[in-house]
């Protein structure tokens, strides 16, 4: 299973609580783990990418194993610390504030 | 024992504050959807307990959120996990798409700019369908659902009312005010920042810009454009849907053949900028609006806050100051944020940028805080309940 972390604002609209976990058929791409947590909570539709281009939302940023996986191609596969379920997936809110 | 649901969205979450006739005792809940802009929650006149809530973020977009019990709870419409095998499911009610060509309209610069879909700004749900709302957007367009808010359409027309030589204010480029006419459904009134007024005779098929009378000598090269001007709010009465009253940018402005010519009502007050106007639940010549200093400076004049009133439609005015701050206020009021009641005295609402929601019974000639210290307020709706 794929392990998933939403960022706060987006657990809430799922309702869910702590991390997705998520069966994702081989090959483990980012845009196959996105497909699956749209999939299992459609409201997350439009809040990660766009509806109709899928492009990532701008302040929107992935991490994986410590590595920023954000302008890398949706069919890049994630690593295999994610596909085996050790490391998770982290989908994240990008830093704002001051 | 009737009743009264001030839906309040601001900066931070929504809330509701809720208070029998008397309107003296409030009780508070929320913050609903904390954290997340609420730009605007409007219940169905039709079903008082259907209301929808326009729920967004700079990071995540758009989420239109509905309730079925009052506000008590919510869902969104299109947010069902699929049923059927291999069915994906669309998670339509988050999503605004422009119908056809996107087109561009024009930039801060001058220069031509494409549409691009930030979030809903208002929804104006139908005075007879609860599955029927009205939803406007920036960047500015309009689109409808019947569903629910499970899906929504664009209704191409009103961009094709000269949309190319539209403009964003300051705010950006937002369509705000929906006006439905209760005499007449295929007719509807929109007005967006900087592009104007419009109305449609058609249920929203086409539409024409409705600006004649408008000046705006300091914003435009030609003060009396076609489109172009700031509008900021329009408000009707029911009992007389032909009859028209607007804050502009700067003027407050008046109709009395459904907008196509604008004159004047400003009058004697202290400064004609601002953003809400209302009218009186049961005179339709009683109308408010909240002067704000300037377009630079936006706070109310001497630090005073005033609702100011007319009872002659206009022209006539005078200031409502018993129980608001009459020194060191410096809040706004934005467009969204005034609403009245239909209870036999009629009560008029307004929530500040500072946080404050404030109620008058008696129809703006005394007012009191119903809460002091919410996140900014973006919108305040009323719903007058038996």
């Amino acid at each position: 299973m794929i392990r998933v972390v939403l960022p706060f604002h987006l657990r809430t609209i799922a309702r869910a609580e702590g991390e997705l976990s998520l069966a994702v058929e081989d090959p483990v791409t980012i845009g196959a783990v996105l497909d699956a947590v749209e999939s299992a909570h459609p409201a997350l539709r439009g809040t990660i990418r766009d509806h109709v281009t899928q492009k990532r939302r701008p302040f929107v940023r992935f991490y994986a194993c410590r590595e920023d996986l954000s302008l890398e191609p949706a069919d890049t596969r994630l690593p295999d610390a994610v596909v085996a379920g050790t490391e998770p997936f982290l989908i994240v809110g990008a830093m704002a504030g001051g | 024992m009737s009743s009264v649901r001030v839906l309040v969205g601001t900066k931070k979450g929504a809330f509701i504050l809720a208070a029998d006739a008397k309107r003296e005792q409030w009780e508070v809940s929320g913050p609903h959807f904390a954290g997340w802009e609420m730009y605007h929650l409007k219940g169905s006149p039709a079903d008082p307990n259907r209301i929808y809530a326009s729920h967004t973020s700079g990071w995540f977009g758009q989420i239109i959120q509905r309730s079925d019990d009052g506000g008590k709870t919510w869902s969104i419409p299109g947010g069902k996990q699929a049923r059927a095998p291999g069915e994906f499911p669309n998670g339509a009610s988050n999503m605004f798409v422009y119908e056809g060509e996107v087109g561009t309209h024009k930039w801060y610069d001058g220069t031509q700019h494409p549409w691009e879909f930030k979030r809903i700004w208002h929804l104006e749900p139908s005075l007879t369908d609860p599955d029927t709302v009205f939803a406007g957007a920036e960047d500015a367009g309009m689109f409808k659902t019947t569903d629910g808010g499970g899906t929504w359409r664009e209704l191409p027309g009103l961009r094709a009312a000269k949309g190319s030589l539209w403009q964003p204010g300051a705010g950006g480029m937002c369509l705000h005010t929906i006006v439905l006419d209760p005499s007449n459904a295929q007719r509807i009134y929109a007005a967006i920042s900087a592009a104007g007024a419009f109305r449609t005779d058609d249920g929203g098929a086409t539409w024409k810009p409705i600006n004649r009378g408008l000046k705006s000598a300091y914003e435009l090269p030609d003060p009396n454009a076609d489109v172009g001007h700031c509008v900021h709010r329009i408000a009707m009465h029911r009992s007389r849907p032909g009859v028209l009253f607007m804050q502009k940018h700067w003027d407050v402005m008046r109709s009395d053949n459904a907008g196509d010519m604008w004159y004047e009502v400003s009058g004697n007050l202290p400064t004609d900028f601002g953003f809400p106007i209302d009218v009186h639940a049961h005179e339709p010549e009683t109308i408010y609006v909240v002067p704000i200093k300037s377009d630079s400076e936006h706070f109310p004049p001497d630090g005073k806050l005033q609702v100011w009133r007319s009872r002659t439609g206009g022209n006539e005015w005078e200031p409502l100051t018993k129980g608001l701050p009459q020194e060191h206020c410096y809040v706004n009021v934005l467009r969204d944020a005034m609403a009245v009641d239909s209870l036999d005295s009629c009560g008029i609402y307004f929530g500040t940028t500072g946080g404050q929601v404030y109620v008058s019974a008696d129809s703006g000639d005394s007012w009191k805080a119903i809460v002091h210290d919410l996140p900014s307020v973006y919108s305040v709706e009323v719903q007058t309940l038996p």
